[in-house]
């Protein structure tokens, strides 16, 4: 498995293929990362998935694991993208829209490096030490009135995942291919989290009150 | 059960309806969508091989959301519905999608009845423990000291435990799935969908608008410790003994369906039309 380091492309650029081997291209770096959490929220915990190994004995059983992650992670956020859209929360929708066309590609391109029509193995047969893969956004982290700056913080959080997981996979596996491309991974998401952590400098940060609804959907009197 | 179709692969994404769902940003319902279509996707089922029947209620949304048949019913009469349906297309594979408080009060007594006849359905209860729909009023599981404005002090009431019921009242196949474990869920509803008669799976289904400490329950659910059994009592100790976050298959039986003969003294329309005609 081939290195392809992405070269420092502002977060807004997207990246064509590299042909080669790198599982994740710059286009993942145009990912903004997410992390909504509302104020009611409980504190996160670090998904044991960011952790532990999934068990992968060969290098392509790694890219098809690395591409159930790229796929599940794009599904859910186009699932958000859908949410916000429906509760009209435009400026959020699109940038979770953003986020599922940047996993999606990065799904497509594996394939392409790979040669593969679709994946060997089916994205929901794929299991992870977590209940979800380490790059999925977790479910229970929206809101209805939450802004761009939430969204990025969940893609930031679940960068870090995806990074931690390739760095312990990296350390654990006794297959040299799939260390290779653990630590090409690692190397990528590494950068990702960098880039989206520009990006939140950039964003303008919510205001303290940004959960108070005139009109809340819980009854109050 | 239905026999899968012979036709090539078929992906989660072709069960799914160009209607985007409403339910609120966070919901476990979407997770739960998701798992119905990977779980049909799995079987190398057809759209137009499933039935997707419901209630009332946020879960009961479901149907519009696939491209499968779809009824969206009356409160808490899902069951008598999808039972009515299987008996005369016993080759459909019918689903019933409910909610806590339409499956367990308003159909209460319809979900006793279905799992005593064994008919062969796939009965997936989202369970939130209050009704979201209409804002927070609590349901049958409901913890008696719930707090809120609508039930100041908590109801005081014992909650309803719908898996001891089923397996009680006769249903063939238990589970308890988690919507935060979209997979695993699709994994479970597959089994079920698979096994022979009336299957009933409970999926904890956060509802973070009128119940945000529901958020914990990721870091609540567990694999249940043991494997399936199919010794009733068996697996009564078991679910009346845990905590109510054990996650998976608990019980599996071997009743044979109901599934009276078909085709027999079948009436045509116009001969029941003819029937009600005063």
């Amino acid at each position: 498995m081939s290195t392809k380091k992405s070269a420092k492309k502002s977060t807004k650029q997207s990246t064509k293929p590299s042909g080669k081997l790198s599982m994740k291209s710059s286009a993942k770096k145009t990912k903004a990362a997410a992390t909504p959490k509302s104020a009611r929220a409980p504190k996160r915990t670090a998904a044991k998935a960011a952790v532990k190994a999934t068990p992968v004995a060969s290098a392509s059983e790694f890219m098809a694991h690395a591409y159930a992650m790229e796929a599940e992670a794009a599904e859910r956020y186009a699932e958000f993208a859908d949410s916000m859209e429906m509760h009209n929360n435009r400026e959020v929708a699109e940038l979770f829209r953003k986020l599922s066309r940047i996993e999606q590609r990065h799904a497509d391109q594996i394939l392409e490096q790979m040669g593969w029509k679709q994946s060997p193995v089916s994205s929901a047969d794929v299991r992870w030490e977590g209940a979800e893969g380490p790059e999925t956004a977790d479910s229970t982290e929206l809101h209805y009135l939450m802004q761009p700056y939430h969204a990025l913080q969940i893609a930031l959080h679940n960068e870090k995942r995806a990074r931690d997981f390739f760095a312990h996979l990296a350390k654990v596996t006794t297959n040299a291919g799939v260390r290779k491309g653990a630590l090409e991974m690692e190397e990528d998401e590494a950068e990702h989290v960098r880039l989206i952590e520009e990006w939140l400098k950039r964003t303008p940060k919510p205001d303290p009150n940004w959960e108070a609804d005139q009109d809340p959907p819980v009854l109050s009197d | 059960m239905n026999s899968p179709a012979v036709a090539a692969p078929i992906t989660a994404q072709a069960f799914k309806s160009d209607y985007k769902p409403i339910w609120c940003p966070g919901c476990g319902d979407y997770s739960v969508l998701s798992s119905f279509t990977k779980a049909f996707a799995k079987l190398d089922l057809r759209p137009e091989n499933v039935a997707v029947v419901s209630g009332i209620g946020c879960s009961s949304r479901i149907p519009a959301y696939t491209n499968c048949y779809g009824f969206h019913g009356v409160h808490g009469r899902s069951l008598a519905a999808a039972s009515g349906l299987k008996l005369a297309r016993p080759d459909l594979t019918v689903v019933v999608a409910s909610g806590d408080g339409d499956g367990y009060s308003i159909g209460g007594n319809h979900f006793l009845h279905a799992c005593r006849r064994n008919v062969d359905l796939t009965y997936v209860v989202m369970d939130n423990h209050v009704y979201g729909m209409t804002k927070g009023q609590p349901s049958p599981t409901t913890e008696p000291d719930w707090d809120s404005k609508l039930s100041p002090g908590g109801t005081g009431l014992r909650t309803f435990h719908p898996l001891v019921i089923a397996l009680a009242a006769g249903a063939n196949f238990v589970a308890r799935a988690f919507a935060g474990d979209p997979n695993g869920t699709a994994d479970i509803i597959a089994d079920a969908i698979r096994t022979p008669g009336f299957s009933f799976v409970e999926i904890l289904s956060p509802c973070i608008t009128f119940r945000p400490e529901q958020r914990e329950w990721k870091q609540m659910v567990r694999q249940a410790p043991v494997t399936s059994t199919d010794d009733a009592a068996r697996a009564a100790r078991r679910i009346m003994t845990d905590d109510g976050f054990n996650i998976g298959v608990l019980y599996k039986g071997g009743r044979k369906p109901y599934q009276p003969p078909i085709g027999k003294g079948k009436k045509r329309p116009s001969d029941l039309e003819a029937e009600f005609t005063l």
